[in-house]
């Protein structure tokens, strides 16, 4: 697998390095422009140094309190959404049916959900799960669970942790599939053969050749939840309080909301800084794996 | 197997039931949506529909949401298919980085980018027009479409490339027509989900637009008015959305997975 060296491809890269550029680094350029400067209004800014990553990074502060508050909370909820997709997903994975139209039936079922629009799965949640006029609220409501997402934290992360399950747990389940298919006919014989147990087959054939898969589906639902923005904002806008306030919906506020520049702009920096790192280790866990393959 | 099936089968309600109740209330009148919940319209109405269908303040945002789509498509591919094929063939300094800079850009938040958009397209002289949406979406789709791309170029042999030369062939013509419709499949996965992540997005396109290119998903936040929610409208809009993704999905059903995972699967 030796590629030979060629400096002249850089010039087929360069069209998308111009456009990248364009749309990456020049907006970027202007966040770290604001970020190290105040402004009092009419377009006057000044000088402000670390100032505003200083207060971002300090807990005590109202800035620092607020952005380490949606930090947590968001951690929490990436969390919480892989501990219930990864497990849920190599299930349904696993009990995909083997051959035949069913197969391409329910390829196209799962797949559904992961082709609407993220405001639109937003809406879906915010009708479905009314207690007045959504099935599942008025449910949950008649069975004598107090639930109403828009008044109680509780169970506005139930809502919104439901409603990511449902999004994406297709997408690991595809992933899965996708893994579990490379394996030949004759490991299941030799498996049936021995005597294997379910969980044997499992554990030692199925299992590892979903390694690789289940990896970039941890890394991408890892860094699609971390940056969630617009399905809790349609269902929650960030409520009650800021219970479901995730360091998206907290960034646009401060940006969008509140004009407040300089602090978007030092969040937005620090905010990027996480992603690139976790984006690094994302890349050289799946370069390293396909240096194995090969 | 009957384990199995059960399983699947509990899933596939999950998955279908929100859809359903979706689906339920766009046939529903928003008095029998608002005075009782039942399990299927009563009264079975078209109202919601045709009323998108003819008021032009409605099916103006499908196509407003449409044409940046389609650029944005369209610009994606042209762009990341000579990159692509440099990342599958060749080795150049800084290639890796180059490779890891375009991915880090798909997964940059855009939440971080909203506001420095605004401030961008505001002062090219864009702001408002679908071209600033399809340019802004570029953003995360040509990172994709490199990576999908590079996958396929990869699984060609690259005895194919060596034999064009020797047969006299330039490389913009090979590029042309030998190795284009080999990874035909490989455009055609591509393009779905350059469109689909396009469309799915609203945060940057509700941002950059207003009035003249405002996209279907901010239109849909107009059914909140003095009168209330409409509910029975917002259902339809959804439903409407829904429809684009589900009408191709069935060709590109084996690649869904391969789409997703950047084409490393």
């Amino acid at each position: 697998m030796d590629k030979p060296i060629n400096q002249g491809a850089w010039l087929l890269v360069l069209p998308v390095l111009l456009i990248v550029a364009f749309s990456a680094i020049v907006p970027l350029m202007t966040v770290v422009n604001y970020s190290v400067q105040d402004t009092f209004g009419n377009n006057q800014f000044f000088w402000n140094g670390i100032g505003w990553y200083q207060e971002l990074l300090d807990p005590t502060s109202d800035l620092g309190g607020r952005f380490f508050d949606a930090l947590w909370r968001n951690l929490l909820f990436s969390f919480l959404i892989l501990a219930i997709e990864v497990p849920l997903g190599i299930a349904v994975a696993l009990s995909m049916p083997r051959d035949g139209w069913r197969v391409a039936a329910t390829l196209v079922v799962l797949a559904l959900p992961l082709l609407i629009p993220w405001n639109v799965v937003g809406t879906i949640w915010q009708i479905f799960a009314r207690e007045d006029i959504g099935l599942l609220g008025w449910v949950v409501n008649r069975l004598g669970i107090p639930y109403n997402y828009t008044a109680d934290p509780l169970s506005a992360w139930v809502t919104i942790v439901t409603m990511d399950v449902w999004h994406w747990t297709s997408l690991v389940a595809l992933l899965c599939y996708a893994g579990l298919r490379s394996i030949p006919d004759a490991f299941y014989q030799a498996a049936r053969i021995d005597g294997a147990s379910q969980w044997a087959i499992f554990r030692n054939i199925q299992l590892p050749k979903m390694h690789r898969v289940l990896l970039i589906a941890v890394l991408l639902r890892f860094m699609d939840s971390f940056m969630i923005y617009t399905e809790p904002f349609v269902v929650t806008g960030g409520g009650p309080g800021n219970s479901t306030t995730f360091v998206s919906i907290d960034l646009v506020k401060l940006a969008l909301g509140q004009f407040d520049l300089g602090k978007a702009a030092a969040l937005s920096i620090v905010y990027n800084l996480i992603i690139l790192a976790v984006c690094w280790v994302f890349y050289t866990v799946m370069t390293r794996m396909d240096a194995q393959r090969n | 197997m009957l384990r199995a099936r059960i399983v699947l089968g509990l899933y596939i309600v999950f998955l279908l039931l929100p859809i359903y109740w979706l689906v339920n209330m766009s046939l529903k009148t928003n008095t029998e949506i608002v005075s009782s919940l039942t399990l299927w319209p009563h009264k079975l109405t078209f109202d919601n529909y045709t009323k998108i269908f003819t008021d032009p303040s409605w099916y103006s945002g499908y196509l407003n949401s449409l044409k940046y789509v389609a650029l944005n498509t369209v610009l994606s591919i042209a762009l990341a298919l000579p990159a692509a094929y440099a990342f599958s063939r060749f080795r150049f300094v800084g290639d890796k980085h180059l490779f890891f800079w375009l991915l880090s850009n798909r997964m940059a938040p855009p939440a971080v980018f909203a506001l420095p958009f605004f401030n961008l397209y505001s002062a090219i002289g864009l702001f408002d027009t679908p071209l600033a949406v399809a340019l802004a979406h570029c953003l995360f789709n040509v990172p994709l479409a490199v990576w999908i791309l590079e996958g396929f170029m990869s699984g060609v042999p690259r005895e194919i490339d060596e034999t064009a030369y020797l047969d006299g062939y330039s490389f913009p013509r090979f590029f042309v027509k030998i190795f284009t419709p080999l990874v035909a499949s490989g455009i055609g996965v591509t393009a779905f989900f350059c469109f689909m992540f396009s469309w799915v997005e609203l945060l940057l396109a509700r941002t950059l637009t207003s009035v003249d290119a405002k996209p279907i998903a901010a239109t849909m936040t107009r059914t909140v008015s003095a009168a209330g929610m409409d509910w029975g409208l917002l259902a339809a809009a959804g439903v409407l959305t829904i429809l684009p993704g589900a009408l191709v999905i069935w060709f590109v059903r084996n690649y869904i997975a391969k789409g997703f995972a950047l084409g490393r699967v």
